[in-house]
């Protein structure tokens, strides 16, 4: 069996005094998009924020590409190919959508061929190039918090709650794109929208209490209406 | 992704703008408007406005650094005015031995006397900065009343060693020939001084927005005021890029210093610690961070200190308090908040 691209063995993180990440094991293979699902509180955030360096794990072992990322800087981590949007989006405000995808391309000027290939799922951001971010609809935001993980190649997009607060058109447009982007890179993606994530995902996870307590392919959750009830409280078909 | 989506996700709307925020700018001229009716006399008027843009100029040079220091990395730097009282010694110790070249009546000897001793005093400062940062400031990132301590005790020991090497007794600082005295026009007169240090803070002002506005070591630092989280994210190091801003500051700082000590003749090693309050109140006024928002609150503070000082030189300490406390209440994140995650 070929080696996850990243995977998590026994990872604990503190934060302050609050345990919450409490031997957290999970993989995720190359290719395709892994879908971490659980309840409001259950460790998701903290999991892709402690993958990132943003917090420090306490215990356990986390390996991107073969390599031990666990006490590495944030900018080492993202060096090392992980893009990261965040669920705030933390789009630079006061810098104009130019400015803020010009700043995620390390490398050197954006690659026009990419930022096409950007602009034909994200039109907005080619229409509001040169607009200040801060002055973006939500959904705007988010598209430009996305266009910033990809103008460059990344290995793997780590993804935390794209459609939280977007309407329902805009989440359509989102999952068009992300289904464009999966086919060039390894998206693991927090999400609290299963009718959204069911659509995309091809792996889950499944967190409570800071622990991983099902993983296993997406397809096989979707279709069992008893284990969505079981995991997460409520089934597919009360998401629609 | 299909079209539809496309245009879905495009939301063609009217391109937003961001809001021209100039109210800010038309408070200078309100101010200069006012003292205008309240001094009555053109000339004396147009002395104090002069004298107020070079007051607000050097305080510019001084605060700018700190604003970014602490927009980058919310540290909160009591000791900023060593690298000031720095800049001044420096200055003292180049301009000595050339003093030739100061007392010649030549402007152009007078300048590279100048140009030389700002030089020393600038990267001096910026030097001390970054020894500073390293010993001071670095073990206790994030710990803002570590902060406050230990910085207000580097300051403290900086005028002791400043005390110790150079002596406790005020220190002479002479204009260069070509610098003393005035041009006078009609019944105006600039002080010449003045105008250099007008010249000097706006080429400061300039090449900072130039930085800012069109490079990418500025794109990063605006980014990074904003939210060095995410900065950090994509991968770059901001603390590297912060003891750059920590030591480009203090070196400005001891830019600063030089003109201060210039523009008043005399100082000692308090003179950081003297100015600081203003400096303080300029970038809580310009609001944290902004660069902007610092070069207008120097002006303003410069302003209102001038002003104040002929119409009613009671108030005259007060007034930058009360000016703070009028635009805080105004606008509580001062004038050009910068957004913070």
């Amino acid at each position: 069996m070929a080696e996850p691209l990243l995977s998590l063995e026994g990872v604990h993180t503190h934060i302050g005094q609050y345990h919450i990440l409490q031997g957290v094991s999970f993989a995720v293979p190359e290719g395709g998009m892994t879908v971490l699902l659980g309840r409001n509180g259950a460790g998701k955030t903290t999991a892709l924020r402690t993958i990132m360096g943003l917090w420090k794990p306490s215990a356990g072992v986390l390996r991107f590409a073969g390599a031990a990322i666990g006490g590495m800087a944030t900018p080492e981590i993202a060096r090392a190919g992980i893009a990261y949007v965040p669920e705030s989006m933390a789009v630079f405000s006061d810098l104009t959508v130019a400015e803020n995808i010009t700043l995620a391309a390390r490398s050197g000027p954006p690659d026009p061929a990419r930022l096409d290939w950007i602009f034909s799922f994200f039109p907005a951001m080619k229409r509001f190039w040169h607009a200040p971010a801060g002055v973006l609809s939500g959904g705007q935001k988010q598209m430009l918090a996305i266009s910033r993980a990809i103008v460059e190649k990344r290995r793997l997009i780590l993804v935390d709650e794209p459609t939280k607060g977007l309407a329902p058109a805009i989440i359509e447009g989102m999952i068009g794109a992300f289904r464009e982007l999966k086919r060039e890179t390894t998206i693991l993606l927090v999400e609290q929208n299963f009718r959204f994530a069911a659509s995309l995902g091809d792996n889950v996870a499944v967190m409570d209490d800071g622990r991983i307590v099902h993983a296993g392919a997406m397809a096989a959750l979707a279709a069992d209406e008893a284990m969505q009830t079981r995991l997460l409280g409520l089934s597919l078909d009360s998401h629609q | 992704m299909t079209d539809q989506a496309a245009t879905r996700t495009g939301a063609a709307d009217a391109i937003p703008q961001a809001r021209l925020d100039l109210i800010p700018l038309a408070l200078p001229v309100a101010l200069a408007g006012l003292a205008f009716l309240l001094i009555g006399t053109p000339t004396t008027w147009l002395t104090l406005t002069l004298a107020a843009l070079a007051m607000g100029m050097m305080i510019f040079v001084i605060a700018s650094g700190l604003t970014l220091v602490f927009g980058l990395m919310d540290v909160i730097n009591f000791g900023h005015g060593a690298f000031i009282a720095v800049g001044a010694y420096l200055a003292m110790t180049v301009l000595g031995p050339l003093a030739p070249l100061v007392q010649a009546d030549s402007l152009m000897l007078n300048l590279a006397a100048l140009a030389l001793a700002a030089l020393v005093a600038t990267f001096g400062a910026g030097a001390l900065g970054l020894a500073f940062e390293r010993v001071v400031i670095r073990p206790v990132y994030g710990q803002h009343l570590k902060q406050i301590l230990i910085t207000m005790g580097g300051l403290i020991i900086a005028e002791q060693l400043l005390h110790a090497i150079f002596g406790g007794d005020q220190k002479a600082m002479a204009l260069p020939t070509a610098f003393r005295g005035a041009i006078v026009v009609g019944d105006l007169a600039f002080e010449k001084f003045r105008l250099l240090a007008v010249a000097i803070g706006l080429v400061v002002f300039l090449a900072m927005q130039l930085t800012l506005n069109r490079t990418r070591i500025g794109l990063l630092i605006r980014a990074g005021v904003e939210n060095s989280e995410m900065v950090e994210a994509l991968g770059y190091r901001i603390r590297r890029l912060f003891v750059g801003v920590f030591a480009a500051g203090s070196a400005l700082a001891g830019l600063g210093g030089v003109l201060w000590a210039l523009y008043r003749e005399t100082f000692t090693a308090a003179i950081g610690s003297e100015v600081m309050v203003l400096v303080f109140i300029v970038i809580i006024i310009g609001g944290l961070g902004s660069v902007g928002g610092c070069f207008l609150g120097a002006i303003l503070v410069a302003m209102m200190a001038n002003y104040t000082a002929f119409l009613a030189p009671k108030v005259a300490l007060a007034s930058s308090i009360l000016l703070m406390v009028a635009i805080l209440m105004w606008r509580p994140q001062g004038l050009y908040p910068v957004a913070k995650r």
